[in-house]
């Protein structure tokens, strides 16, 4: 078995499993955030069952609509609060947290070898950890609060191999850009996304997760590394009890549906231009495009790693007239950070706006929209019609690298014909 | 169960933010959330679904977030049932959570035009248009899905099994 197929039969109580197979499946940890929750504690209310089946294991996070920016958010979070106290459920608050992907791992929520379901679709970034983690919506987050258990079909699997040593400026975003290029949007669809190889075994907890955090752009079920001790070293000290990393190996014997080759030695960064997440290109064939917004942050980069690549570019720098920049550490732990290693004044001095962690312009419900005919460079995961704004807007993904040299140049732009002389 | 009604074509990939775009998520009313249903690509489709409609879509319908509003939205603007030829995995499974008909036929784009007459039958496993004269069989949901759809929902499904017990 794949480790996927490893821990899916755990959690169903069974030897074995076969992709296709439909098994019931305990879960170890469920998450609902501010704009899915809402609907959740709506359905469960519903049901009719006043307590959660074990209150240590629903966690809410408020990140998307924070804080309150109408009167409705503000009811939403107040729904939550409620809920939460009611049931003592774990809840990070405003201020407390951060964005939800990130807060579930930085507070020992995510285990390797779980089964973690969250009401967003970005859920699967904890396969980072070697976690069997999806993505549900809120009454399929309502049912799991009521029984603790969800039918899963078991994935056939892709096995992404990856090696090589990546190029100076080159990121684990454009390894997954280029990846979810060649794939297409629809190329893991149902499918579980396993990477290996030398690049994803060298690579930091952050990588990781961008590169797990994409899998759904391609439509994977879940994305996955094999823990090891990178995974280790990062949840030592957050998670009480690690359980045995042998066991959560694939075999040797393990059947994959198909297997993927990349080497990202000659990577060059990778942009996914308007909007479609498949529609990749090398940033030197993307031509001359002038941007009014570049937005470092999310889920997918708003990490320590991603805001320090960012400030190496943008020290000393200004953002160029006509551009705004904005920055936002994905987490407050992050922040706190960044704040230590003097990142945020350099980012300040910059000309760039930090803003406090939460999901900000990515979904285009809060800060940092677009208007029609602006374009916007962006670290986040989605360019699709209307995601940060106007249906007229444009918005191009990209790593922190690109966007932080966009902003200064006002022009999407690659960094390494910048550095040279 | 049965569905019937006239079909609304959409190509690949439609995507939740244009089903039903972030703005909008604060909304709780389906009904409000009903008056944004595929605004990203048609701000007239409400109008033209209330009637009762059924959606073809093409390849991965319903990529993206996994906002249940998406489905919600559709379901509450008239629409019976979505067609398409893949789905991504979120979206199908909300849409049944939420008791709204989905089901996968590969051909079926090519074989639907705007308007046509469309019948599904769940049980029987059957896709016709009647417009056409056209049928499918297709690879039919497993029985516990056909039950929460039949239910409205996972929800009444889940109290009506918890009630059993």
């Amino acid at each position: 078995m794949n480790i996927t197929e490893k821990i899916l039969a755990k959690a169903s109580g069974k030897n074995t499993v076969q992709p296709g197979e439909i098994v019931d499946a305990n879960v170890d940890m469920v998450m609902v955030h501010d704009l899915t929750g809402p609907l959740a504690v709506e359905a469960f209310k519903k049901i009719g069952t006043e307590k959660v089946w074990d209150n240590q294991k629903v966690v809410v996070i408020l990140d998307h609509q924070v804080p309150a920016e109408s009167i409705k958010a503000a009811e939403l979070h107040k729904t939550m609060r409620q809920f939460a106290k009611d049931r003592k459920l774990r809840i990070y608050d405003v201020g407390r947290g951060g964005i939800c992907h990130q807060v579930m791992p930085e507070k020992g929520h995510v285990v390797p070898g779980t089964v973690i379901v969250g009401a967003d679709s970005h859920t699967c970034t904890y396969g980072a950890f070697g976690a069997f983690a999806t993505g549900i919506g809120s009454t399929e987050a309502a049912a799991v609060f009521a029984t603790g258990k969800i039918w899963l079909k078991v994935p056939e699997a892709i096995k992404i191999n990856v090696n090589g040593k990546f190029g100076e400026y080159v990121t684990a975003k454009d390894l997954i850009l280029n990846i979810i290029g060649k794939l297409g949007v629809d190329g893991a669809i149902y499918k579980s996304a396993e990477f290996t190889g030398q690049t994803i075994s060298e690579m930091s907890i952050a990588g990781r997760m961008t590169v797990c955090n994409m899998a759904v752009e391609m439509g994977a079920k879940n994305g996955i590394v094999e823990p090891d001790e990178t995974t280790r070293k990062f949840l030592q000290d957050r998670v009480k009890t690690l359980p045995d990393f042998a066991a959560l190996k694939s075999d040797k014997d393990a059947a994959y549906e198909q297997t993927v080759e990349f080497n990202v030695a000659e990577l060059e960064p990778q942009v996914a231009c308007p909007s479609s997440v498949d529609n990749v290109k090398p940033v030197s064939e993307v031509g001359n495009v002038p941007i009014e917004q570049a937005f470092i942050g999310s889920c997918t980069n708003g990490r320590i790693e991603d805001l320090r690549l960012a400030a190496q570019i943008l020290k000393g720098e200004k953002v160029k007239d006509g551009v705004r920049a904005l920055v936002i550490p994905a987490s407050v732990e992050v922040y706190k950070q960044a704040l230590a290693e003097g990142l945020i004044e350099i980012f300040t001095e910059a000309g760039a706006v930090v803003c406090g962690s939460a999901c900000g312009p990515c979904l285009g419900g809060h800060i940092g929209l677009l208007a029609a005919g602006e374009t916007c460079v962006s670290t986040s995961n989605r360019n699709f019609i209307g995601r940060m704004g106007s249906t007229e807007a444009s918005v191009y993904l990209a790593s922190p690298a690109t966007v932080a040299a966009s902003a200064v140049t006002g022009k999407i732009t690659d960094l390494r014909t910048l550095e040279a002389p | 169960m049965t569905v019937l009604g006239p079909a609304m074509k959409f190509g690949n990939n439609i995507d939740t933010d244009v089903i039903l775009p972030g703005k909008y998520l604060v909304l709780v009313d389906p009904y409000e959330l009903a008056k944004h249903a595929l605004e990203g690509l048609d701000p007239n489709f409400p109008d033209k679904a209330k009637k009762g409609v059924i959606i073809i879509g093409g390849k991965n319908f319903g990529c993206g977030s996994s906002r249940e509003q998406a489905p919600l939205a559709l379901k509450y603007a008239g629409v019976k049932c979505v067609i398409a030829e893949s789905f991504a995995r979120i979206f199908f499974r909300n849409a049944i959570n939420i008791g709204l008909a989905v089901i996968e036929q590969k051909g079926i784009s090519a074989a639907v035009d705007d308007g046509d007459k469309v019948t599904v039958d769940f049980e029987a496993g059957t896709i016709q248009n009647v417009s056409k004269g056209r049928s499918f069989q297709v690879v039919k949901l497993p029985p516990f899905i056909l039950e929460i759809l039949a239910d409205g929902g996972l929800i009444e499904n889940l109290r009506r099994r918890m009630n059993k017990k």
